[in-house]
């Protein structure tokens, strides 16, 4: 069964999530994994679902969200499941400092080289209060400390702080 | 209130003289400004833009508090033992836009000396009490309630209750 991978970005109001997924369950989509959360006052909503319909239809089904609701929908087909990465350690980066031009992309930079992948990234800016938390699989051979004195470094010459922590989950 | 971004949140506070008078004006300072701030249950002297490791806390009447000790005026505080890790949700007077989930102890054994007298004392605590001494520690360490946060979607917006209008 085909997998498609949707997006919904549009100004916030309530129904948004509603109108959406009606249209897709309408067309016998399946919502698998999906992420939906406000922006700045922007909805934004990335979903995978699976169903027996072509990318056209669903393009067509979500082009009145652009008329009624001001929505941008896109749609595409993705593959299953990409090459899983072997099995890494789970480790957590905080970054906090003023913000400034490029925080993400130096320290995700220094995650990508030392073979790291970011799961889950989440930035938020208050003020001039800068956040960053990211969720890290590094791979067994990687030099963990390292890696978290080279973050620490890039980060204080951006003027921001890093740290690294392991993120393992307890097993209850 | 200081806060964030500021380099003496991110800075580990230097050890103090706990007996010298201006030790006890700093604790005095830290009491009385948490007293007067609307539901702070602890202050570090980081916060008031002093980077030394002095630090008030009194969880008196909080819901979540189980073990209470009263107004604490710690300097030089250290965590001797910590156990029973518990996620919760904190806030902080030094970034009060944002709340996180931290995993904290939920039962604590604390060290430190108290300003004036100097006297070392060490105590046991749970709950409540556990987690806002173990924030002050941080405090004190240079680390905020964001370095601990528990996962990329563990910070939050603070919610303001807003008036209804009209």
């Amino acid at each position: 069964m085909p997998e498609y991978a949707v997006t919904v970005l549009g100004a916030d109001r309530p129904g948004i999530i509603a109108d959406t997924t009606e249209i897709l369950a309408d067309l016998g989509l399946n919502l698998t994994d999906s992420t939906m959360t406000r922006l700045r006052g922007h909805f934004a909503m990335t979903l995978i679902c699976a169903g027996d319909v072509t990318a056209a239809t669903i393009d067509g089904a979500l082009a009145p969200l652009a008329v009624r609701r001001a929505l941008v929908a896109t749609v595409r087909e993705v593959g299953p499941d990409g090459d899983v990465a072997a099995p890494g350690e789970h480790y957590l980066l905080t970054v906090h400092g003023a913000d400034r031009l490029g925080i993400v992309t130096a320290l995700a930079r220094v995650v990508a080289e030392a073979g790291g992948n970011i799961t889950d990234l989440t930035t938020r800016l208050v003020g001039r209060l800068y956040v960053l938390v990211a969720e890290v699989d590094l791979p067994a051979t990687a030099e963990r400390q390292a890696l978290g004195n080279q973050l620490r470094a890039v980060a204080g010459r951006l003027g921001v702080e890093a740290t690294l922590r392991s993120g393992e989950a307890d097993l209850l | 209130m200081v806060r964030a971004p500021a380099t003496v949140l991110s800075t580990p506070c230097e050890p103090v003289n706990p007996t010298a008078a201006e030790t006890v004006r700093l604790a005095e300072d830290l009491a009385a400004t948490m007293r007067v701030s609307p539901g702070c249950v602890g202050l570090a002297a980081p916060q008031i833009g002093v980077g030394l490791q002095v630090f008030a806390v009194d969880v008196t009447g909080h819901p979540k508090t189980r073990t209470c000790h009263g107004l604490l005026v710690l300097c030089n505080a250290r965590i001797v033992a910590a156990s029973q890790w518990h996620k919760g949700r904190e806030g902080c007077m030094s970034v009060p836009d944002l709340t996180g989930d931290v995993k904290r102890a939920g039962r604590l054994v604390v060290a430190g000396q108290l300003p004036g007298t100097g006297e070392d004392v060490e105590f046991s605590t749970n709950a409540f009490e556990a987690r806002a001494l173990q924030h002050e520690i941080d405090h004190c360490a240079g680390l905020i309630f964001l370095d601990r946060v528990t996962g990329a979607d563990a910070v939050y917006a603070r919610k303001v209750y807003q008036p209804p209008r009209g």
